[in-house]
């Protein structure tokens, strides 16, 4: 079976970079465009994996993950953070809030998919 | 030239055949959108003799082509027996009034002859080739060449 | 999808963040401090830079990034952004916006301008912000932070499962590869962040050639144990030509939840360090020494290598993840702290969620049902049309029903040209970049107001609009205002005022523009108009006819062409644009208080108001912004004037007949001008003639349709409609046709714009 992937970005550039991405990899991916909505579809999308933006309006990354590593269901799940290389501060932040990993910007399908196959069985 | 060369690298292929006086043509099916009756055109200022106005065609604004005129022939006059042929090339649509559709031919690229080395402007500008299909003779025409001022609009 | 769409995507998305951004930044100078507005604008200089990176345009990268460390100090309230601040700021996006343009369709921007701003940038970043706030010095203050939260979280993990790697002999290991030492001791932590030791394993073991051995020692009895907890460690030996940074990066994402060691185990026990650049070396890598003294005893190494039953922790596990749910019970409460950031989140959200939903359609796919509901329309006139026609009695429920057809008809082109309405919002903004370019160049101090950026007009109209208003809004600047010392002296702001309202008003959108500097000087229109013939020098003139002088062709009220209003375009053509939109354009101005443009426009490009007429046997549209009066010629009125001119005497002044029917061809010989109309109209340059026409039908609206796309422009028409009989009527381009009466050739290039 397909392993899913949820991403939640609210860059349209990035979204589709993603979905291109990772549907070529044979990953079934399923979008959200920031927090709230990435916590909105959770439930439905039921996802292995997450890779998500920091930087979003409404509800960040932080926020999301945070969210996310609440739910009973979610709280273990794998949850990739798309970074830049200066934001070590950020990096942190991400890992209080529980995410996984992170990939570093700028965005490159290769290490997209070596950092989703290292945090999914 | 070109063109024919291009055309006959494809096997076999259907076309529409249509007469205007006692001469038949014929164009490709595929730039055929469809047929329709004559109904009146809006005359156009400025236009040359052989364009004889616009059609409202389901919202579209169609220009009406006398093909007989176009031809160098005599200039159609238009009855309810005439009928339309909207063709179109590229992005283009342009309706031909012809007097009635005679057939539809399903045809080989080498039924396709080159036409005879003539120099009239006709030949030269829209024959693209001759069928002779059970002892008649249809012409092949090319509706790039037919289209008004398509050259410079082509861009 | 390709990656060319993608990046027309990015560009796309780059126009929505770049007018974003400068509405943020507008709105900051207003003094808006908001922590959101400042969000929003790093927000989009971020996204426009992780989208040129992943493009590899990297001067939009290098650019975005100066910027967007300078607003990060914004953001961590390090930089007051203050006017100064926000004039760099602004200038900034300026550049953002060029590079953006560079990078999409080519060219070169100003390398000086960007080069000093990524000064000023940095400065700012500097200057104001002290040297441990630098992006850079956040990195070693980081792992404390990390820390912090340690001592909710421990019970908040998972129990792994216990892993074997019994294929992995130790005696077969080539000899010659280095062999490390590697001892892995995940906290709960690792759990609680969707890492998996087994996951992290058996990336090592892809590595090389490896021994495993999983220490159970910590593992409590089981009904002492905590099901969340971490109680294996590994010590794993592994040959590998991958070198020692190879290993520590496979641990990357856990170095913060885990104490591990790696010993290169070549050159005796000295584990050398490899280029890794953390202090630490060559002591254990253990982050965890930073942590709470709570977590030290987790944090101890089992040395011991004890060889594990592998069954047993398997059972081990089982039972654990039998008790997960009374644990989660009690991590909930534990969590709670962070509950309340998150909560604060959630409002925020909650919010920002009010504002309505939308979706993003393909503009073509609007236009085609824009055609078609026009198509919806025409049929329905045409059906009624033949109804009535055909039922001499009137009243029938047929009637009924089509004339509540006509209403639902009406109703749904309303509501599908409000698909393709947009706010004027991203026209205004563009104004401000022209207003602040005009000032720096005049040397001005300028404020641009605008109010009323939300008010919705046609997609058609908006894309028409920016020429003119640029136009307009440099004529402002540069000639309506004064500069800054002679404002003084008048007891003025020195900083101008430019004011842009839009507004609806009656079925069209009214866009007004105001300035607050000198007024028109009427004594100087007046004498530019005397010497360029425009007026007699002993003409009566009321100051509204002063004023509208300068719409007239050639007129220019600089002393010398100045490069700003440049372009050798003058009012007329701004005048005739608007026109050209079916608008109209009228000024009023106070001496010493400025001036008023006020520009009416039509709600939309793809319906018009026009005057059904008839000329020699054909039906065409004229348009009704262009008809200033019709009347019924009288014989006497009526006067030859030389060869083929006559002119119509119209309350004592003399205006010139143009004979449409002539000018388009439709007959061979001039009409009688007693048996038909004349339709007074006003064209370029203000001139009025009276256009022959031979009946009136009536007025309606109709649904513009492009010639040109099956077609090719045709001199004098402006466009096509299809009336309520289905027949194709043609479109006047009155000013093409009062040209051609002149004597101008038809086929000069005509302005009347055909949408659709």
């Amino acid at each position: 079976m397909k392993k899913k992937v949820l991403t939640v970005d609210d860059s349209r550039t990035i979204r589709n970079m993603l979905l291109v991405t990772l549907n070529n990899a044979g990953f079934e991916t399923i979008q959200a465009e920031d927090g709230i909505e990435g916590l909105e579809v959770l439930e439905d999308a039921n996802p292995d994996v997450i890779v998500t933006d920091i930087n979003m309006p409404r509800l960040d990354g932080f926020g999301f993950i945070e969210g996310v590593r609440k739910n009973e269901k979610f709280r273990a799940i794998p949850i990739l953070v798309l970074t830049t290389e200066s934001d070590a501060e950020k990096k942190n932040r991400a890992r209080q809030a529980g995410a996984t990993g992170w990939i570093v910007k700028p965005f490159d399908p290769t290490k997209l998919i070596d950092a989703i196959e290292r945090v999914t069985a | 030239m070109t063109l024919l060369a291009k055309n006959l690298t494809n096997g076999e292929r259907e076309l529409i055949a249509f007469r205007i006086g006692d001469q038949e043509f014929c164009v490709n099916v595929m730039s055929v959108r469809e047929i329709r009756g004559w109904a009146p055109a809006t005359p156009m200022p400025h236009a040359p003799q052989y364009v004889l106005g616009v059609i409202n065609l389901r919202g579209a604004v169609l220009p009406i082509i006398d093909l007989s005129a176009r031809l160098g022939m005599k200039p159609a006059e238009p009855t309810v027996r005439h009928v339309i042929i909207v063709t179109q090339v590229r992005n283009r649509v342009v309706g031909l009034l012809v007097e009635a559709v005679s057939d539809i031919l399903t045809i080989k690229d080498e039924d396709i002859q080159p036409t005879p080395d003539m120099t009239s402007e006709f030949e030269r500008t829209f024959a693209r080739g001759i069928l002779a299909i059970e002892g008649r003779m249809i012409c092949l025409i090319e509706l790039e060449a037919v289209f008004p001022h398509i050259e410079s609009e082509a861009a | 999808m390709d990656m060319n769409e993608i990046k027309e995507i990015f560009f796309q998305e780059c126009e929505e963040q770049l007018a974003e951004l400068e509405s943020g930044l507008l709105r900051l100078n207003d003094g808006d401090r908001d922590p959101e507005t400042v969000n929003a604008v790093f927000r989009a200089v971020h996204s426009i830079k992780g989208g040129a990176g992943a493009f590899g345009l990297d001067d939009l990268v290098s650019f975005a990034h100066v910027f967007e460390t300078t607003l990060d100090c914004v953001r961590s309230n390090k930089l007051e952004p203050n006017q100064d601040v926000l004039k760099v700021m602004l200038k900034s996006a300026d550049v953002l916006a060029d590079l953006t343009n560079v990078a999409r369709d080519g060219g070169s921007v100003d390398q000086a301008r960007s080069a000093q701003l990524i000064r000023e940038l940095e400065a700012l970043a500097k200057g104001e912000a002290p040297p441990a706030a630098a992006p850079v010095a956040a990195a070693p203050k980081a792992a404390p932070v990390a820390a912090a939260p340690a001592p909710v979280v421990s019970d908040d993990g998972f129990v792994p499962v216990a892993f074997s790697f019994d294929d992995f002999g130790d005696d077969d290991v080539s000899a010659d590869l280095p062999a490390y030492d590697v001892v892995f001791k995940p906290k709960s932590e690792l759990y609680t962040k969707g890492n998996e030791a087994t996951l992290l394993l058996r990336d090592l073991s892809r590595l090389g050639e490896m021994s495993i051995h999983c220490n159970m020692d910590s593992l409590p009895p089981l009904d002492q144990m905590d099901p969340e907890a971490a109680y294996f460690s590994w010590k794993v030996s592994i040959k590998t030509d991958k070198g020692e940074d190879a290993v520590r990066s496979v641990f990357e994402f856990a170095e913060w939840d885990c104490d591990l060691e790696v010993a290169a185990l070549e050159s005796g026990d000295v584990a050398e360090a490899t280029g890794d650049d953390l202090p630490m070396q060559p002591v254990p890598f253990d982050l965890s020494a930073l942590d709470d003294e709570l977590d030290a005893p987790l944090g101890v190494v089992e040395e011991e290598e004890q060889i594990a039953a592998v069954q047993e922790a398997v059972a081990a596990a089982e039972a654990a993840s039998n008790v997960v749910q009374m644990a989660a019970s009690a991590s909930r409460g534990a969590a709670s702290d962070k509950g309340a950031a998150a909560a604060a989140a959630q409002n925020n959200a909650q919010q920002a969620s009010a504002a309505a939903p939308t979706i993003r359609v393909d503009l073509d796919r609007v236009d085609r049902l824009i055609n078609l509901v026009g198509e919806l329309v025409i049929n329905q006139a045409m059906l009624s049309q033949s109804v009535i026609e055909n039922d001499s009695n009137g009243v029938s429920s047929i009637n009924m029903g089509l004339e509540e057809l006509q209403q639902l008809t009406r109703e749904i082109q309303d509501s599908v040209m409000a698909i393709r309405a947009q706010p004027v919002k991203p026209v205004f903004q563009r104004m401000a970049r022209t207003v602040r370019e005009i000032a720096d160049i005049t040397g001005k101090s300028v404020r641009l107001v605008t109010e009323g950026e939300n008010t919705e007009v046609d997609k058609t109209v908006i894309d028409k609009l920016a020429e003119p208003l640029t136009h307009m809004i440099r004529n402002a600047v540069d000639h309506g205002l004064e500069m800054p010392e002679k404002r003084i002296a008048a007891g003025k702001n020195a900083e101008g005022t430019v004011k842009l309202t839009a507004k609806h008003r009656s079925g069209r959108i009214v866009i007004e523009l105001s300035d607050d500097g000198a007024g028109i000087n009427r004594e100087k229109v007046r004498q530019k108009a005397i010497d360029n013939d425009l007026i007699a020098a002993d003409a009566n003139l009321s100051d509204e006819e002063i004023d509208n002088l300068i719409f007239h062709a050639g007129f220019s009220t600089a002393d010398k062409v100045s490069d700003l209003s440049g372009r050798g375009v003058g009012m007329d053509v701004v005048k005739r644009s608007i026109q050209a939109l079916g608008g109209r354009i009228n000024i009023s101005s106070k001496p010493g208080h400025g001036s008023v443009f006020t520009m009416s426009l039509p709600l939309t490009l793809a319906v018009l108001d026009g005057m059904v007429v008839t000329v020699a046997g054909q039906t065409l549209v004229v348009p009704l912004t262009a008809i200033v009066e019709t009347l019924q010629p009288d014989a006497a009125a009526i006067h030859s004037f030389g060869a083929t001119q006559r002119l119509i005497s119209i309350r004592n002044s003399f205006c010139p007949l143009v004979d449409v029917g002539r000018i388009l061809n439709f007959r061979a010989t001039q009409a009688n001008p007693v048996e038909g109309v004349a339709l007074l109209v006003e064209s370029e340059g203000g001139g009025q003639r009276a256009l022959m026409v031979d009946a009136i039908q009536g007025q309606r609206q109709v649904v513009i349709k492009s010639l040109e796309a099956n077609y090719t422009h045709v001199p004098g028409i402006a466009a096509a409609t299809i009336l309520g009989d289905g027949r194709v009527a043609l479109i006047l381009d009155v000013d093409a046709v009062v040209s051609a009466s002149r004597g101008q050739s038809l086929h000069t290039e005509t302005s009347l714009a055909a949408a659709g």
